[in-house]
């Protein structure tokens, strides 16, 4: 089970929470101007990666916001949360700081 | 190769079964291959047996950063079945359930096939609607299917709950007598034994670590076992392929999600038949040797661990509960994870790409094993010809950009 720190709310078990995905994919202002391989790109292909990954997850059995956080694809480990507006965290220096402050453990 | 048969069976009895040949050779890799198959799961492998059986390709390599068949080939449910609502779909699936009919015999190698049939339960009336417009383009597209109300379903599995008074009641469900499961390591044994027998090198241990290209053409693989040419390369890799992607230079719609298994303690036969459940999200069959195998969804988050969460397996034996109340007091035995991975449209990539000779394979989610020896039939057209067969024309990876997907959602949601 994970424990998952929500910004607003602490450390809650993972079952309050629910996935939605990879973060800081913006809608684009203008679909209409959007080749179909933009449109493409902005619905479906997302980056997948192993290792780091921004993330949205959404405090749904708990205050019910969303946040983002970047978590570790390969060990589940959260890195580090933040709200939703916040500058996004830089991956190389999260993936060389082991031990982050905001390291929330995987249990 | 030796043929296996009865007589072979009864002449190695009299040496002690100690001088059995080993099934597939492992050889080092060549300089050059005119094909090269990353993966060697049951996709990989087949893919390379019908590329040398119906292509005539002998000079090719499939390449295994593990062992064959240690992915996602053994670590899924086994359940085998055609029954898909649209027609670019139904008729990939019913391809491959044409070759998993002949399967056996055409490898010489039992794979276990059984046609124990498969039943997908309907809970609600909108459930029966669907189940009942599947069957009917099922039958359309020449793919065998049925609809069983209730009290038919309530005789035919006695132990399922088909009480009204349960949370969510059963109405009835899709039959496919077809559908059955089949032996997820001997598919994998098998197709590497037959391809193995045609001259194809299966290389394990040797992982892709890049791809060489010049002016927009694939020239070979760089591997931890050294780099090796070829003109052609067809990736196989259901849960890494973005990650082979990237390699590569490209960018797929593709997401990785755990989705985890379990068998049971082994126990007596109760269950002749496979059954599935979209609403309360599970599937269960027993094995020959006994034990209940079940899976239910993938896990939310992306994941490349091979292991999944708690939660996941608690919501999994609440739906098996919930189907048979019988099963409360059985010990599950083991469980464990793959990597799907998981396309928009719950649609398989068959594709060529930008790049002239590098192919993909890959979007099956959650219910690649099924459609493996088809999968692998479709894609060795594919790299043979350079251009799809029409059965997988359909799935390039264009229509992603054309906005022509084929929505399976509904027949794939929790099927394996």
């Amino acid at each position: 089970m994970l424990l998952i720190e929500c910004p607003y709310c602490g450390v809650r078990d993972e079952s309050e929470f629910t996935y939605s995905g990879e973060a800081h994919i913006v809608r684009p202002l203008e679909p209409s101007a959007l080749s179909d391989k933009e449109w493409a790109d902005y619905l479906f292909y997302r980056s997948n990666p192993k290792g780091l990954h921004r993330e949205m997850w959404y405090h749904s059995a708990g205050c019910r916001r969303y946040f983002n956080a970047v978590r570790d694809t390969v060990t589940y480990k959260f890195k580090c949360v933040y709200k939703i507006g916040d500058s996004q965290p830089n991956l190389d220096e999260l993936s060389s700081s082991a031990k982050h402050p905001a390291d929330v453990e995987a249990k | 190769m030796n043929k296996y048969s009865i007589f072979s069976l009864a002449r190695n009895a009299m040496s002690h079964h100690e001088k059995w040949q080993r099934a597939w050779r492992s050889p080092s890799p060549k300089k050059r291959y005119d094909a090269i198959i990353v993966g060697g799961g049951g996709h990989g492998l087949a893919t390379a047996y019908y590329m040398a059986k119906e292509h005539g390709m002998r000079n090719i390599a499939v390449l295994e950063k593990g062992w064959i068949g240690g992915g996602n080939t053994g670590r899924n449910t086994t359940i085998v079945r055609s029954n898909y609502l649209w027609d670019e779909a139904a008729q990939l699936y019913e391809k491959s359930m044409k070759l998993w009919e002949g399967l056996s015999q055409d490898l010489n190698y039992n794979v276990m096939f059984s046609q124990r049939g498969v039943y997908n339960l309907g809970h609600t009336l909108q459930d029966m609607r669907d189940i009942q417009r599947r069957v009917n383009a099922n039958r359309l597209n020449g793919v065998d299917g049925e609809v069983v109300d209730a009290a038919e379903l309530q005789k035919r599995i006695p132990h399922l709950n088909c009480s009204p008074d349960s949370r969510y009641p059963v109405l009835g469900a899709s039959f496919q007598a077809r559908g059955g499961t089949a032996r997820h390591d001997a598919v994998a044994w098998g197709f590497a034994r037959a391809a193995d027998n045609l001259g194809v090198d299966i290389i394990q241990n040797c992982e892709v670590i890049g791809f060489r290209r010049e002016n927009g053409e694939i020239q070979g693989v760089e591997t931890s076992q050294g780099y090796i040419e070829s003109p052609k390369v067809g990736v196989v890799t259901a849960g890494s392929s973005s990650v082979l992607a990237n390699m590569a230079g490209l960018r797929l719609p593709l997401e990785s999600h755990p989705l985890q298994a379990f068998v049971s303690e082994p126990i007596k036969p109760i269950l002749d038949t496979v059954v599935m459940s979209n609403a309360v999200h599970g599937y269960i069959s027993q094995s020959d040797k006994g034990d209940l195998v079940i899976g239910a969804g993938i896990d939310s988050y992306n994941g490349y661990g091979q292991r999944g969460s708690f939660t996941t397996i608690e919501h999994t034996m609440t739906a098996i509960m919930e189907l048979f109340p019988i099963f409360s007091r059985v010990r599950m035995n083991r469980q464990w994870g793959g990597i799907v991975d998981t396309c928009p449209d719950a649609c398989p990539i068959i594709s060529k790409t930008d790049i002239k000779g590098l192919y993909f394979n890959c979007g099956w989610g959650t219910g690649g094993f099924k459609a493996t020896p088809g999968s692998g039939w479709v894609f060795a057209h594919t790299v043979a010809n350079d251009n799809p067969h029409e059965l997988n024309a359909a799935f390039a990876l264009d229509r992603f950009i054309s906005g022509a997907l084929i929505d399976e959602h509904g027949a794939a949601g929790v099927a394996h």
